[in-house]
């Protein structure tokens, strides 16, 4: 539990002149849930798309170094590294067809697989995103029938299917009522054991119920990471502190 | 406007002459297709549609031009989709908002408007004369190509700009590449669209005449290469109308015509909507 | 990934094939046509004397035969179009709207030759018996042509006219506004572009228009002196004429034929500035 996943060095990425991200150092442990929180604008989302070199069909630009498992993630090819580390975006989007087709797209592209063996990684999916139970009789309907906190879960189950080492969350509760956000956090907790998350919260209580570690950005820059509890209780930048009391953001 | 008489007044004014100049319209266009109908129903025969045509077109049936009518549009089509096709997606997906993409964007929507007499110029003066390809289905299918490429390049990429952004997102952050992302994620999203503009393309091929006389000719054989010639619906009843050499004869071919026509346009909308129920 | 290195270079090779093939269509017409128009002389092509064998290339009195058959079939398409358009978006119920609307999208079809057909065969007898002329005429042609262009300045007026967001007709109304009032003053102003953007491919159709208009307006080669009089257009003289022109004839043809590109071009990049397109 104390591996670091992801090492970060000194990352900046420019859009074009606009710094989103200044000389970010840091790192993300192994099976842990980083928590990354802070207003909008600053930054968060541009980290998740530099550890998946999402960027780059943005034109955007980076400098720094970023390291996976120790190894820099510009020498991985770019498409084995996004099935590495995953991305759910704030907004559930589900692709156009079928629920099972929402879930075989990803390891298509990589592998061909038999009937069976695709069968039995959708079933699986499912289950880790506490998905299964509700839409195991209709996998063939449409996935625009889904509500709100179902399609979450099922882009959650899309990015399980590719068996990925991380899991990076945009702020994936945004839309959703309670109880679906209840049941996306109690399933981050249950696969913290095989996973590494990142969460990106616009919510900063949701933070302190999951995080294992919390980092604060503000204006593209890190100010502080520390473990959730200590981050919430006596944080040492006054920003930080202002922020959580809700001061402002 | 007339204030003295009130707006309510003015609307009930306003909802007649609409509704007269409506009823009108529709009943204009509608008595266009009837009249032909009308007359022309008596003529489909089984003779007609399969036999031979005699005497210039007095006597015998069509086959030959519902033979050629055919293999000048299937041509057309295999030749002009897969160029427009892949025009639009380089034009969306990889040349992106780019000069180039606007300069041909706005050439594609020029060439559609463009007369069909200037494409019959073109395809009378290049395939048939400098190519010496004769006339033929060939120079027919080649030109009604020609023709019916800008519209597939502007309707495809319609469809192709349509698809949201972020499905396309969704498939790189699976570790999708770009081929795979177009060809598993935007051209199926887009089909429909597609679609549409290429069975489009084929009605308004199947129904032209001014580039197809000049191109594929008017020999009322039965072609039998790609360099045959041969007389299509439209030209056939072009002729027959226009030379008066037989009223009973125009009139069933403009209704065989128009029926093919209909059919077509029908099944684009039928095949919109389907698709638009399966995928959405 | 190689896999897209080469799907690039594919889709490149096809986007140029078509592009060239569109290239060489415009340069075509226009190398062919050009050259006649300064051998000619300016004087000689806008003269109203039309006798290419014989070294008269004036196209005036096509130009004006053009002219007056495109606006007169404007005269009727666009006051019965935007009736309809209108009538359907804001003034009949739902269903009615599903079911006429695809069906004048269908009519659309209809080839032109078929148009003319019924021109010849009911117009022009009716107008030469009540009107007197030869029937065949600027009028016949004004008409049939109007029919011909209804589907699409309906169809597109109509699609302009939904596009107006339901915001705009909620405020007019909560003003106080009758429909006629609200359509009137708000909803045309704010679909105008939409509306004139389907003008303008209308009447790109009706000067382009070849068959149909050989058929029923006469084609006689002077200048009209009233509706009633027979008329050539610069298409139909393309049309007459291919078929047995040659050397500096053909190359009028040619020169005809660059003119109406001409025009195609400069009423696709008036539409472009009206809808504020990209």
């Amino acid at each position: 539990m104390d591996k670091p996943k992801i090492v970060i060095d000194d990352l900046s990425l420019y859009y074009n002149d606009c710094h989103a991200l200044n000389d970010i150092s840091m790192s993300v442990k192994e099976n842990e849930i980083l928590g990354v929180i802070g207003p909008s604008n600053s930054g968060k989302s541009s980290l998740l798309r530099a550890l998946n070199r999402l960027y780059e069909i943005d034109r955007a630009r980076i400098s720094g170094l970023i390291l996976l498992d120790g190894v820099d993630i510009m020498k991985i090819s770019v498409n084995s590294l996004r099935q590495r580390v995953g991305l759910i975006f704030a907004t559930p989007v589900v692709l156009p067809g079928t629920i099972y087709k929402n879930l075989s797209y990803g390891p298509r592209l990589h592998k061909r697989y038999t009937r069976q063996q695709m069968d039995e990684i959708v079933c699986r999916a499912l289950k880790a995103a506490n998905l299964w139970d509700e839409v195991k009789d209709r996998l063939k309907d449409s996935a625009s029938t889904l509500s709100g906190g179902q399609q979450q879960r099922l882009c959650i189950a899309r990015t399980i299917a590719m068996d990925p080492e991380v899991i990076m969350m945009d702020e994936p509760c945004s839309g959703l009522d309670p109880i679906s956000t209840a049941k996306i956090e109690t399933t981050m907790l249950e696969l913290k054991e095989n996973y590494t998350f990142i969460l990106v919260t616009n919510n900063t209580k949701q933070a302190a119920r999951v995080a294992d570690r919390t980092a604060f950005f503000l204006s593209g820059e890190l100010i502080e990471m520390d473990v959730t509890k200590k981050i919430f209780t006596s944080p040492r930048d006054s920003r930080t502190d202002a922020y959580i009391r809700g001061k402002f953001g | 406007m007339v204030w003295r008489i009130g707006p309510k007044t003015n609307q009930k004014i306003a909802f007649g002459v609409l509704l007269l100049m409506t009823v009108i319209t529709v009943i204009v266009l509608f008595f266009i297709i009837i009249y032909v109908f009308k007359n022309g129903f008596g003529q489909l025969t089984w003779e007609f549609l399969t036999s031979k045509t005699h005497d210039m077109g007095k006597e015998g049936g069509i086959f030959p031009s519902i033979l050629g009518t055919f293999l000048v549009t299937i041509l057309a089509i295999i030749i002009a989709t897969p160029l427009g096709v892949g025009s639009a997606v380089y034009l969306v997906e990889y040349a992106r908002g780019g000069l180039l993409r606007r300069i041909v964007s706005f050439g594609a929507d020029c060439l559609a408007g463009v007369p069909s007499i200037i494409f019959g110029l073109f395809g009378f003066i290049f395939f048939v004369i400098q190519l010496n390809l004769g006339w033929s289905i060939l120079s027919g299918g080649l030109t009604l190509a020609v023709m019916i490429i800008p519209t597939i390049i502007r309707t495809t990429e319609e469809a192709i700009k349509a698809v949201p952004h972020v499905h396309r997102e969704i498939s790189y952050s699976l570790g999708g590449g770009k081929f795979d992302t177009i060809t598993r994620v935007v051209l199926p999203s887009s089909l429909p669209g597609i679609l549409t503009g290429v069975i489009l393309g084929v009605g308004r091929a199947v129904g032209e005449t001014a580039a197809v006389i000049f191109t594929a000719g008017s020999s009322l054989g039965i072609p039998t290469t790609v360099f045959s010639s041969t007389r299509t619906l439209a030209v056939h009843f072009y002729i027959l109308a226009r030379e008066g050499i037989s009223m009973p004869k125009a009139y069933g071919t403009a209704t065989v015509l128009i029926i093919i026509i209909l059919a077509i346009n029908f099944i684009a909308y039928r095949l919109m909507h389907r698709f638009m129920k399966r995928y959405y | 990934m190689v896999k897209d290195k080469i799907a690039e270079k594919l889709f490149l090779l096809i986007a140029l094939s078509a592009i060239i093939s569109l290239l060489l269509i415009t340069f075509f017409i226009f190398q062919q046509g050009i050259p006649l128009i300064f051998k000619a002389g300016a004087s000689n092509f806008f003269s109203t004397q039309w006798a290419p064998t014989r070294g008269h290339f004036g196209i005036l009195s096509m130009i004006i035969g053009s002219l007056m058959v495109t606006t007169g079939a404007l005269l009727v398409g666009i006051p019965f179009g935007l009736a309809c358009a209108i009538f359907l978006a804001e003034f009949s119920s739902s269903p009615l709207q599903k079911v006429l609307k695809p069906i004048i999208e269908l009519l659309a079809g209809i080839p032109s030759v078929v148009y003319g057909f019924i021109g010849i065969v009911i117009l022009v007898p009716f107008i030469r018996e009540y009107f007197g002329g030869p029937g065949f005429s600027v009028l016949a042609a004004s008409i049939i042509l109007g029919i011909m262009i209804l589907p699409t300045i309906v169809s597109i007026s109509y699609d302009s006219i939904i596009a107006v967001p339901k915001t705009y007709r909620e405020g007019s109304f909560a003003l106080g506004a009758t429909k006629w009032q609200t359509v009137r003053m708000l909803l045309f102003p704010a679909a105008r572009s939409g509306i004139v953007a389907g003008i303008i491919l209308g009447m790109g159709r009706a000067i382009g228009e070849t068959m149909a208009v050989i058929m029923i307006a006469g084609n006689a080669l002077k200048i009209p002196g009233s509706i009633l009089d027979s008329v050539r257009t610069l298409t139909s003289t393309i049309a007459l004429e291919l078929g047995y022109a040659s050397g500096d004839h053909r190359a009028a043809l040619f020169a005809c034929g660059s003119f109406l590109f001409l025009i195609i071009i400069i009423l696709n990049i008036v539409a472009i500035k009206i809808t504020g397109r990209k």
